[in-house]
């Protein structure tokens, strides 16, 4: 599978790839996910999050190689793990922090809470926490695409465990049926919570279960973004086109538990660190430079724009107030 | 002024509809096969002809589907209106309408709505217990969802049209044996009312209560068939002297509770018609609202003349047994003089 090597062949020309600024933006953002996640797990740790938190460190090549093919009105459909969702495809960080401590200049006015993270006006639906619940929605927000006619993408994340869902079974056969312009986008972490792949998946892939819908199947090294990005690319494209939906499978790894009381005791420590190696950002970093598309220098000015970032997005969301008790009765209904 | 069945009102309304705004469509299983019957009960016969089969979508046997396709292509922009086949079957996508559509507004603070429609057959008819629920008091518990139910056609053209423009998900419970379906998919023993709808365009507001026959010694509320029962309930009555007051509230969800309350207030007694199981049913929540807040005005206890806790039974036999009659409301009413 030639899309699996990109980032392994270093100084290589491969083809399909984006400019080189867009290529030093995929690092950025990538870098910009796994430090929020990590700052946000320290403010987690200090008591100062009110709620568990699904990581997504270790999956930000996912996110990122998706969302770089996407259009600004294009739309994401995201998970109970949406952080980087959001990040990827431009959500601000201090309106996901904010939301993260319950403030009302969060995304969702500290109405949803790190679940259900999201903002419309970027593209990104607030997030559906209920597994395989996104994936029929995402198929009517396509066929909404579809009908306007403005060829407009969805692009549905979920994990491994949603494939098992009976919600993915329809939302895959009616994308199907219909050409809906839809990339399901699974991002097969090994595990549901605990529970192995191997235990839950007769065939190798999900991907593998395309055929059974008659859309294509892709599964590509979820841990190197560039090859991410030319699959998604590639089905994004298909889709645009009136050629239908794609199930894209990234194989990846989430390197922290499922949620923060997750001490990670049902997998071996070696299996992890087999997996670190293949961390994408240092990968990425790698070839970057090796390529000479960039520069440590470049490279660690973005480092440094990242933790100001963050910190900008700490301070904004600390002096933010919290909901008036009178925000639990609004957004019920709308007038 | 025509006069129309339940099933042909509804017809118009979609129509109307249709006609009036691009993004309405419909979705649902044999709504508009060419051939077909337009939709279980026929509310759909013809819509595919006149507005292509790309407006009124055909889908597999996938209720979760058609919810989830109908949410997100409402809170993408367009104004689906759903067929349930028959109510039943709407626990196969219970996440979908709970979880999803009655909460998606809320969880994002407001920045996304849905605009949808979901249009459910309720009600015994003979097809044995996996057809026959009358699941209202499901929906009207959870918080996000309006919830209507019209008993006349004059109703579920005028609700159903609203419903359409409403801003949030709409569930439209429709019952088996009012349709008026004509042909194969007629239904026996239906009551088939057939009642006067104006050519001219009106809305029925969702949220709004009606009284359908004014008395004073007690007041009687029904939904969908038993709202009927309480019309033939109220006639038995009126013949002992009597005067049976029956309140139609058309809507659950919003609940114009003023118009009950009110009623209350003059009569004194209450008694809840519906088809549901009797416990955790709407009627206990109608009886809690009076208890709650027109305690003062009642002069005997509050009565529900409901279905058993059983599921419905299949046998004509086990009719009388199960169903909420006029009848057993008489009886009901009688207990309280």
């Amino acid at each position: 599978m030639e899309a699996k090597t990109i980032l392994l062949n270093r100084g290589a020309e491969p083809t399909g790839l984006p400019e080189s600024d867009s290529l030093v933006d995929m690092y950025r953002r990538m870098k910009l996910i796994r430090r929020f996640e990590e700052r946000v797990n320290d403010l987690y740790l200090q008591g100062r999050i009110p709620s568990t938190l699904h990581l997504y460190i270790g999956q930000e090549a996912v996110a990122v190689g998706v969302c770089a093919g996407l259009r600004e009105d294009d739309y994401v459909l995201s998970t109970h793990r949406p952080h980087g969702h959001s990040l990827a495809k431009g959500v601000e960080p201090r309106a996901i922090l904010a939301e993260l401590l319950g403030k009302v200049t969060g995304c969702c006015r500290g109405k949803g809470g790190s679940m259900h993270v999201g903002d419309i006006t970027k593209g990104v639906y607030p997030a559906v926490a209920i597994v395989g619940g996104n994936i029929p929605i995402a198929a009517g927000a396509g066929l909404a695409a579809k009908m306007r006619g403005d060829g407009q993408v969805e692009a549905c994340f979920f994990g491994d465990g949603a494939a098992n869902e009976g919600a993915w079974h329809e939302g895959l056969n009616i994308a199907a049926i219909w050409d809906l312009p839809v990339v399901f986008v699974c991002e097969n972490n090994l595990y549901a919570a605990s529970t192995p792949f191997s235990l839950t998946f007769k065939v190798e892939n999900v991907a593998d279960r395309a055929c059974a819908y008659g859309i294509p199947g892709v599964t590509v090294d979820g841990m190197d973004v560039l090859a991410v990005y030319r699959a998604a690319n590639e089905a994004i494209e298909r889709a645009r086109q009136g050629g239908g939906p794609t199930l894209l499978e990234c194989k990846t790894y989430r390197f922290c538990g499922h949620s923060r009381s997750d001490p990670r005791t049902y997998r071996g420590r070696e299996e992890e660190q087999e997996w670190q190696k293949l961390d994408a950002i240092p990968r990425m970093r790698q070839w970057l430079v090796g390529s000479g598309l960039s520069d440590d220098g470049q490279l660690d000015e973005i480092d440094d724009w990242v933790e100001r970032t963050f910190d900008e997005a700490l301070e904004f969301a600390e002096a933010s107030p919290e909901p008036d008790v009178s925000e639990l009765f609004t957004d019920v209904f709308k007038e | 002024m025509a006069e129309m069945s339940i099933a042909e009102a509804l017809r118009q309304a979609i129509r109307e509809e249709m006609a009036r705004d691009d993004r309405v469509f419909c979705i649902g299983e044999d709504i508009g096969i060419p051939g077909g019957f337009g939709g279980a009960f026929t509310v759909t016969l013809g819509l595919s002809d006149e507005f292509g089969r790309d407006r009124v979508l055909d889908t597999p046997i996938s209720e979760i589907a058609i919810a989830g396709v109908a949410i997100g292509a409402a809170i993408a922009g367009m104004r689906p209106i759903a067929d349930v086949q028959y109510g039943d079957f709407l626990f196969c996508m219970m996440d979908q309408i709970a979880n999803q559509a009655a909460k998606m507004r809320y969880m994002s603070g407001g920045q996304v709505s849905v605009p949808m429609v979901m249009r459910a057959p309720v009600g015994q008819t003979r097809r044995g217990a996996q057809h026959a629920q009358s699941l209202e008091a499901f929906f009207t518990h959870i918080p996000g969802l309006k919830v209507v139910a019209p008993s006349t056609a004059y109703d579920a053209k005028g609700l159903l049209k609203s419903a359409v423009r409403d801003e949030n998900p709409v569930l439209v419970f429709e019952h088996k044996l009012l349709y008026g379906s004509k042909g194969p998919r007629s239904e026996r023993g239906a009551l088939s009312p057939v009642g006067e709808v104006p050519d001219e365009e009106y809305l029925v507001p969702i949220g709004e209560g009606v009284i359908r026959r004014e008395g004073k010694d007690v007041t009687i509320v029904g939904k969908l068939l038993t709202m009927y029962r309480a019309l033939q309930a109220a006639e038995i009555l009126a013949e002992e002297g009597i005067e049976a007051e029956v309140i139609d509230p058309r809507t659950l969800v919003p609940l114009d509770k003023e118009l009950i309350l009110a009623s209350v207030r003059k009569t004194g007694r209450l008694v809840i018609a519906e088809e549901d199981n009797l416990t955790g049913g709407w009627a206990a929540e109608i009886a809690a609202i009076v208890a709650d807040e027109g305690f003062v005005w009642l002069d005997a206890p509050i009565k529900r003349v409901s279905a058993p806790d059983v599921p419905a039974p299949f046998s004509p036999a086990l009719d009388d047994a199960y169903m909420p009659n006029e009848h057993k409301i008489v009886a009901a009413v009688k207990s309280l003089l």
